[in-house]
């Protein structure tokens, strides 16, 4: 089998998923376009080499639709035989695409590809694709449909997690972006996003909130109690958590992953092709899996994603140096380590989605090339990369530098 | 030649189409009004005379009041097949889609009730004139007997209305009075009674232009758009079905297919959108949740309300002065429904002051009425007059009835008994609230043993339907009667039964309660047993209603029984559990500050308001066993032995028909309404399956869960407790 390398990865700066956000003006095809552009441009890649384009989007309509992957690819002036697609895994898109191009390269039937994602927010919102899933009453019905927030309190009900232990989870989320951010262990793969003019709109991540404290954190309003108590969906969980006397709702705006607008691609290629565009292998995709859970509680899978990678990999949690686990929210993570007993100290060390904002179809191939660069600094080996997923999926990824 | 219907062509060409089924006090669709429904419009599309059609009605108070249920509830024991119930529901829907596309103004004339097939036959027509009378309401309940409007209700209402209103008012089903559905926009125009008719023709004359429906026309779009793309559109699914859940933890299917017929059809072309309704109404009412509703809430709960079970040999009683004994919650609910029904009252307590308290509630109940706008100031004054506190008893001196309602307490209630009798003129009946005292040992405190009998009202009075009869040994027939006709007045739903410890209802909720009682101490979840009796639609949870009637209470009234019974008495299962609340940790509850729950002092609703919350102590006191049972199996103990107490309750001839054992378990403790009531539920599930599993129980969890003599025989011999209609021949 061949391997998959990773030769190299930009990202766009998170802006504010809101109209005021520094990104809301850009079409997401231009941020799409504009890290494949980065990525050629960096590397002096002959897009001819490309042979397809993966891009992940959780909300593919309006201006997300239409197969952003191709038409992303044409856009950003790639040669016209490059195929591009577009695919949804929810809130692990990013990273399935970059699997799904390791994949076509580990069978052969690919030698360069590239993988990443796509979301702005704050011009297609959350949802606007419908489905089956929450729309059809009877789909509703028999998959147990709720918020995934409703599914994050009640892991931190389930767990004991009170509203301080999540916001203060929050708060070291904060304190390592803005260490990270200091210390510009993000401007390597940082690719700033330009206007039509060439005006330069976002360098730098736009959603961390350095000078937050405990006390500005629990000031916020639960996020989810209404949807729970109001819209019923408390007991929509009951049914299937009856030893649940009643939810506890800690979860707020604070200690749950940002609404973002951004965009991430990373380089993939099998060695001969590295070696003949005179490319520099960073790292290789040792594995990826993906899994399903109970999908009412939904965002457990991280832990399960991760044993089942490492089965296949053949590798143990001890051989991995650096674990990036999507910050959705506060509990997500706070169940991963439970569950596996992994320490905080090595996982999530720049922070994560609640201080940066996960831009959904991105964030995969973002936090893949954090981890990546911060394995480098650190001079270690390898790391996981997980993501938990709607619906009760979790996906993850190890990688191994060279 | 029709039967149910007329039809009379005006000089101008207006046929006035007036529905009058013969010999029935109200309109209902029945196979035969179909049938000649289509037959005439038929006649009409192919008339060249006729330019304009009204519907309306030959009674004097109803348009058509809905489905004959009659035709309706053998459906799943005739084993009508899915194909033949969309077929069922074709006929009309066809029939009424027929008269939308004739092609010539059609108006309704709602001259009185539109519910159900009533309410979708003038949605059928182009325009809606609605008697504007607080009598004349419209609504679609189909819901509320398990079913779904098979007619076109749901589509047509969501084309008029827009998806979120119209999936409301279909899975909430309650009607809509003549001012509502005008600002709805279930109808086009009100109008005074005599002139509906006249209204209607009038603008079938002058809209020939109008003859289609806002859907057929081109260009048509849904009030709040169809769609499934809409963010608001898909909440409206999204959340409707969690709060479906929340509403029914999913025992009822019919909202659900409400909501499924209203999904899958806005985004269709209305003909075919109406087949997907038809298929949605098929499975409802192939399955035995509607046949359960149907049959025990209309038919059965019918049948009580006329007073079915009243010796017919006696004639009518009067009441025009009822005494009530005791001012309490109870004596005071009593007197405010009997004040209601237009009787005087006296309501007696020990002191002036207290009696007075009494009739508080009944002035803070119709003063709330008034600031609701549902009673005038002086009608609510009219009432209150007629209730007079006092420690008095003189002034029973001329009452047909005196009900005692004071505490459970047989000294206290000998000493009051004592006293009316004292005064009451020979005639009269004297009844006694108890719910868990033997009544023929409290009709030794009568000299007249035969007009002594037990009239079981439950707490909130106002608001709970159900009264239950308690026959002592010597209670008459004409006391019986007295009693029924009492109840009758009240419009309350009576169940006559034979007297026991407990009675029928208090034994059977007891039995909700020991056994929720019995899994806490076994280390069961107290979460899940709490959670399981909700979800298997009990309105609250064994434990949390133990709570709510006081752990001392139930402690109480087993203690009497063992003073009664002596080496008779078997301890209930609880009896460990409750003697150590109430006896060692003093917890004796809610009342008292706390039992299995805590409850805050800013309890309720509101800013900063706490929800009540499981002792923490539960936890150390009943340590959680190692091994937990699935939610399905804790509901199924909560369930199965409240029907096996009423199973063993009819065997005893304590309850002596299923029909008064299912409604009573309904409207006075609350057990589920999908099961048709306890001894319907056992039908439901099977009688020999039942009493299978109730075997297993039994291994399991001990001899409380064996089952009577009768019952095995009737697993035996394969006979439900209600008879079956014979299954249709060859579908």
């Amino acid at each position: 089998m061949a391997e998959a390398f990773i030769y190299d990865h930009v990202r766009t700066p998170r802006g504010r998923g809101r109209a005021d956000g520094a990104l809301h003006e850009v079409p997401p095809i231009d941020l799409a376009s504009q890290v494949l552009a980065a990525l050629r441009d960096r590397n002096g890649l002959d897009t001819r080499a490309v042979d397809d384009v993966v891009f992940g989007c959780v909300t593919p309509v309006g201006d997300q639709g239409s197969c952003i992957g191709r038409i992303a690819a044409l856009n950003a002036g790639f040669d016209d035989q490059v195929s591009g697609y577009q695919l949804n895994r929810f809130c692990a898109s990013g990273l399935e695409a970059v699997n799904s191009a390791a994949a076509q390269i580990m069978a052969g039937q690919s030698d360069v590809a590239i993988g990443g994602g796509v979301e702005s927010m704050s011009r297609v919102p959350m949802a606007s694709d419908g489905g089956a899933w929450y729309g059809d009453p009877e789909v509703a019905r028999r998959t147990y449909f709720v918020p995934q927030g409703i599914g994050a309190d009640l892991i931190a009900t389930l767990d004991g997690y009170s509203r301080e232990d999540v916001d203060r989870y929050a708060l070291e989320s904060q304190k390592r972006t803005a260490a990270a951010v200091a210390d510009g262990r993000f401007t390597r793969s940082l690719v700033a996003v330009r206007d039509s003019i060439g005006g330069i709109l976002l360098e730098r991540d736009e959603a961390p909130r350095p000078q937050t404290t405990l006390a500005d954190l629990g000031a916020l309003k639960p996020a989810f109690q209404q949807a729970g108590e109001e819209a019923g969906y408390a007991s929509v969980a009951l049914l299937r958590y009856p030893s649940v006397e009643s939810i506890r709702y800690v979860h707020s705006a604070g200690n749950s992953s940002g609404i973002v607008d951004g965009s991430a691609a990373v380089l993939l290629g099998n060695k001969s092709a590295g070696k003949r565009l005179g490319l520099k292998p960073r790292a290789r995709i040792r594995a990826f899996a993906s899994i399903g859970s109970e999908p009412a509680i939904m965002l457990t899978g991280p832990a399960l994603a991760t044993r089942k990678v490492l089965k296949r990999a053949r590798m143990s949690l001890g051989d991995i140096d650096l674990f990036e686990v999507n910050e959705a929210f506060a509990a997500v993570v706070m169940r991963f380590m439970r569950d596996t007993g992994v320490s905080h100290e090595r996982v999530n060390v720049n922070g994560g989605s609640i201080a940066l904002g996960h831009p959904l179809g991105a964030t995969g191939a973002m936090i893949l090339g954090t981890v990546l660069d911060e394995l480098e600094r650190r001079g270690l080996a390898t790391a996981l990369v997980t993501l938990c997923v709607g619906g009760g999926m979790g996906t993850a990824t190890i990688i191994e530098r060279v | 030649m029709y039967t149910t219907l007329s039809v009379l062509i005006d000089e101008s060409g207006i046929a006035t189409v007036s529905i009058d089924l013969p010999g029935r006090p109200m309109n209902v669709f029945t196979p035969e009004l179909t049938a000649e429904l289509g037959a005439a419009v038929a006649e009409l599309k192919a008339d060249d005379r006729v330019k304009g059609i009204v519907i309306t009605s030959g009674k004097p108070s109803s348009f058509v009041a809905g489905a004959d249920i009659k035709d309706l509830v053998t459906a799943f024991d005739r084993g009508v097949t899915l194909a033949d119930a969309y077929q069922l529901s074709q006929s009309l829907s066809s029939v009424l889609r027929r008269l939308e596309t004739c092609g010539k103004p059609v108006a309704a004339a709602i001259t009185g009730v539109a519910l159900g097939g009533g309410l979708e036959l003038a949605l059928a027509c182009h325009h809606r004139v609605l008697a504007d009378h607080p009598k004349a309401v419209v609504g679609l309940p189909e819901v509320k007997i398990g079913l779904l409007p098979g007619a076109g209700g749901t589509q047509r209402l969501a084309r008029l209305l827009g998806i979120a209103t119209a999936a409301k008012f279909i899975t909430d089903g309650n009607n809509a009075a003549p001012a509502e559905a005008l600002k709805l926009g279930l109808v086009h125009e009100l109008a005074a009674p005599a002139a509906v008719i006249d209204r209607a023709r009038e603008w079938a004359r002058g809209s020939a232009a109008e003859a289609s429906a806002p859907w057929d026309r081109k260009g048509f779009r849904m009030p709040g758009g169809s769609s499934l793309t809409s963010p608001s559109v898909a909440q409206t699914f999204a959340i409707g079905t969690a709060l479906v859940t929340r509403a029914s933890s999913r025992n009822y299917p019919a909202p659900g297919e409400i909501l499924s017929a209203l999904y899958e059809g806005a985004s269709l072309p209305f003909d075919t959108a109406l087949k997907v309704e038809s298929k949605h109404f098929a499975r409802l009412l192939t399955g035995p949740v509607a046949r359960n509703l149907m049959r025990t809430l209309f038919v059965h709960k019918g049948e009580l309300d006329k007073l079915s079970r009243r010796p017919p040999d006696v004639a009518p009683s009067r009441f025009t002065h009822v005494g009530v004994l005791g001012a309490g919650m109870m004596g005071a609910g009593i007197a405010y429904v009997a004040a209601l029904a237009g009787v005087r009252v006296t309501l007696i307590d020990a002191t002036r002051a207290q009696a007075e308290r009494g009739k508080a509630y009944s002035e803070k109940l119709l003063a709330r009425d008034v600031e609701r706008s549902r009673r005038t100031a002086e009608d609510a004054a009219r009432v209150l007059a007629l209730i007079q506190p006092t420690e008095d008893y003189a002034p029973l001196a001329d009452c047909e009835l005196v009900i005692e309602a004071v505490f459970e307490d047989r000294d206290v209630k000998a000493e009051v008994t004592r006293r009316a009798l004292a005064v009451l003129p020979k005639g009269s009946t004297f009844a006694s609230n108890t719910s868990t005292l033997p009544i023929t040992g409290l009709a030794k405190n009568s000299p007249r043993p035969g007009q002594f009998i037990g009239l079981h009202f439950f707490s909130p009075v106002e608001r709970m339907p159900l009264v239950e009869i308690i026959l002592g040994k010597s209670t008459t027939p004409a006391t019986l009667a007295v009693a029924l006709d009492f109840v009758g007045l009240l419009r309350k739903t009576p169940i006559v039964v034979n007297d026991s410890r407990g009675f029928f209802t208090s034994r059977v909720f007891g039995s909700y309660c020991h056994e929720g009682q019995a899994m806490l101490a076994e280390g069961v979840d107290p979460a899940l047993i709490e959670n399981a009796g909700k979800q298997a639609g009990m309105p609250v949870g064994p434990l949390a209603v133990s709570d709510e009637v006081s752990l001392e209470l139930q402690y109480k009234a087993a203690r009497q029984a063992e003073a009664d019974l002596g080496k008779a008495f078997e301890p209930p299962v609880s009896w460990p559990v409750l003697r150590h609340f109430v006896e060692d940790l003093k917890r004796l509850g809610r009342k008292s500050g706390g039992g299995f729950y805590d409850y805050p002092a800013n309890i309720g609703k509101g800013p900063g308001a706490e929800a009540k919350r499981l002792w923490p102590s539960l936890a150390s006191e009943y340590p959680r066993a190692a091994e937990q049972p699935s939610v399905e199996e804790v509901k199924q103990r909560l369930l199965y032995i409240q029907a096996l107490e009423s199973a063993r309750c009819f065997e005893e001839g304590v309850v002596t028909t299923a029909a008064e054992a299912d409604i009573g378990s309904i409207l006075g403790i609350g057990f589920p309404a999908w099961t048709g009531g306890t001894l319907s539920f056992i039908d439901t599930i099977g009688v020999a399956r039942f009493v299978a599993d109730c075997a297993l129980l039994a291994r399991r969890h001990g001899k409380r869960f064996r089952v009577p003599k009768g019952l095995k025989a009737r697993a035996a011999q394969g006979m439900p407790f209600h008879a079956v209609p014979a299954r249709d021949s060859a579908a």
